[in-house]
């Protein structure tokens, strides 16, 4: 029977995700560890600041977890929130787990606690750069209702390997904020079709934004991080060269494009009108090595 | 302060940094020998394109100057809001840019941030602030979102941020809030020259900043929470 990702919240996620019953959590909800910073604006606390993080395994495998929980403030970092994340890629040093997984749902920086959350995500950052710089592969899991937005986007493209949904949105900058801010004629946030086809999985995994494209579907993200598992991260010159010339390569062959689907046809895919139509499995096969 | 007066101050002996529409870098001469410099200037939105330029002038200076300082010197007013910066996945092109400091600072490059005019949200987060360190100039405008924005996003009356920004630091603009808060680490004023050989010379341990943030009463929380999720045995 298939759990949906999407519908699921961060603690039953990481439930289904890892070996039956062997989470263990840091910093538990009963810590009462709440962020100071809310109450004086009057916004609700949550006792895990919208975080869950601990240890577990996968497939018999010790993993460290952070999940975040989009029903809180839409998953977003605040100094606590990101300092658990910080304090959890930091374990791993000691550790030595065989990864990170970080099932990340968010939509960036918590308002009420702009900069103490901005700070937090550098530090999240930092931390992720240096548990790779000690050999801990760093995976990401994307399929919330949220997404992964403003400081989380360029944390889980820090990290060694993205799995998305169909569901799943990946950007910097949401629709909503470049609407109210440069106008609806430059993105229009309630053209459904329009936002899932600029940030949503499918094109994120074409683009080579995201490594793998899973349905949305709990134990399809389980069967992809096991196998993400022996990622040997990979920051040395020569990887971030060849990095820099494959985005170099994405503007000089994209840059002119001003929708998704131009970008598809050059690709060279057939019909690429229909790849919103198609589910996970249709899609990856009319796409087999059209990736760029 | 303008980026060319920044450098003739910061460089007296001479710099050879070239300009190019939003973008500069190039090395300039200090007490202890040559410091790479990578910057923007007129508060830059940071789009694809400019981002993919800094990272590279980064790799530039990994492969053919090994060792050499890196001074970042972003003026900026953020990640650029395009669609078409979306499309093309403007936060891998961050990220980039994030990696290839990691790269330096783990080839044992020192680099600084010096935000000398503007360093706003995900412009700040992918450069000065992946810094080993950042300093500031005293006038320098660092923040996330200015007030009005805030309290239309949050629904809390522009009034209320005010006043409560007057004795909190964590929400509101201003570059006091994040020296209190560990991200700056000091403010440069007077002789820069100065200020940057002491800065090239101070040693660097890791992260500091939860700690700092701490101990100046800016960010009470972010070093213990970290340090339990560290350190906790597990339940």
């Amino acid at each position: 029977m298939s759990h949906s990702y999407f519908e699921a919240n961060a603690r039953e996620r990481l439930a289904q995700l890892l070996d039956a019953g062997s989470f263990r959590e840091l910093l538990p909800p009963g810590a009462r560890m709440t962020s100071p910073h809310l109450p004086p604006l009057d916004a609700p606390v949550a006792f895990d600041d919208g975080v869950v993080v601990g240890a577990g395994t996968l497939d018999g495998r010790p993993v460290l977890v952070g999940a975040q929980e989009g029903g809180f403030n839409g998953g977003a970092v605040g100094e606590v929130h990101g300092a658990k994340l910080t304090g959890l890629l930091e374990r791993a040093l000691d550790e030595r787990p065989a990864a990170v997984l970080l099932l990340v749902e968010s939509g960036g920086v918590r308002l009420h606690e702009a900069n103490a959350g901005l700070i937090g995500v550098s530090e999240v950052m930092r931390a992720v750069l240096a548990a790779r710089s000690a050999g801990i592969p760093v995976l990401v899991l994307i399929g919330g209702q949220y997404g992964c937005f403003g400081g989380m986007g360029i944390v889980s493209r820090c990290c060694d390997a993205i799995v998305i949904s169909e569901e799943g949105r990946l950007g910097l900058s949401g629709p909503e904020v470049i609407e109210t801010t440069c106008g609806v004629e430059e993105f229009d946030s309630r053209d459904r079709a329009l936002v899932w086809r600029t940030v949503g999985g499918k094109h994120r995994y074409l683009l080579g934004e995201a490594d793998r494209l899973v349905p949305d579907d709990i134990a399809a993200f389980r069967a992809a991080a096991r196998e993400l598992l022996d990622t040997r991260p990979d920051l040395s010159l020569a990887a971030l060269e060849a990095e820099h010339a494959r985005l170099g390569r994405r503007i000089d062959r994209f840059g002119d494009c001003r929708d998704a689907r131009d970008i598809w046809t050059r690709l060279g895919i057939a019909a690429p009108e229909r790849l919103p139509l198609l589910d996970t499995a249709e899609f990856l096969a009319a796409t087999a090595d059209r990736r760029a | 302060m303008d980026a060319r007066t920044l450098l003739d101050q910061l460089f007296p002996a001479g710099h050879d940094v070239v300009f190019d529409g939003p973008y500069f870098a190039g090395s300039g001469r200090c007490g202890a020998g040559s410091v790479a410099v990578i910057g923007s200037v007129d508060a830059a939105p940071i789009g694809i394109e400019l981002a993919h330029r800094m990272a590279g002038a980064v790799l530039d200076v990994v492969r053919e100057h090994p060792g050499r300082p890196i001074l970042l010197a972003v003026d900026t007013s953020g990640q650029r809001l395009s669609h078409r910066d979306e499309l093309l996945g403007i936060n891998g092109y961050m990220a980039h840019l994030a990696k290839c400091i990691a790269l330096a600072r783990n080839r044992g490059h020192r680099v600084l941030g010096l935000v000398y005019s503007k360093a706003v949200s995900g412009g700040f987060l992918a450069s000065s602030l992946l810094a080993d360190v950042c300093y500031a100039l005293p006038d320098a405008e660092v923040m996330v979102m200015n007030l009005p924005a805030m309290s239309r996003v949050t629904k809390i009356a522009l009034e209320r941020l005010q006043a409560l920004s007057q004795t909190s630091p964590v929400f509101a603009p201003g570059v006091a809030n994040y020296l209190a808060m560990g991200a700056v680490e000091a403010l440069w004023d007077g002789d820069l020259a100065q200020r940057l050989d002491a800065a090239l010379a101070a040693p660097v341990d890791g992260d500091r900043r939860r700690a700092v943030g701490e101990a100046r009463g800016g960010r009470l929380l972010a070093r213990r929470v970290a340090e339990r999720v560290r350190t906790d045995a597990v339940g």
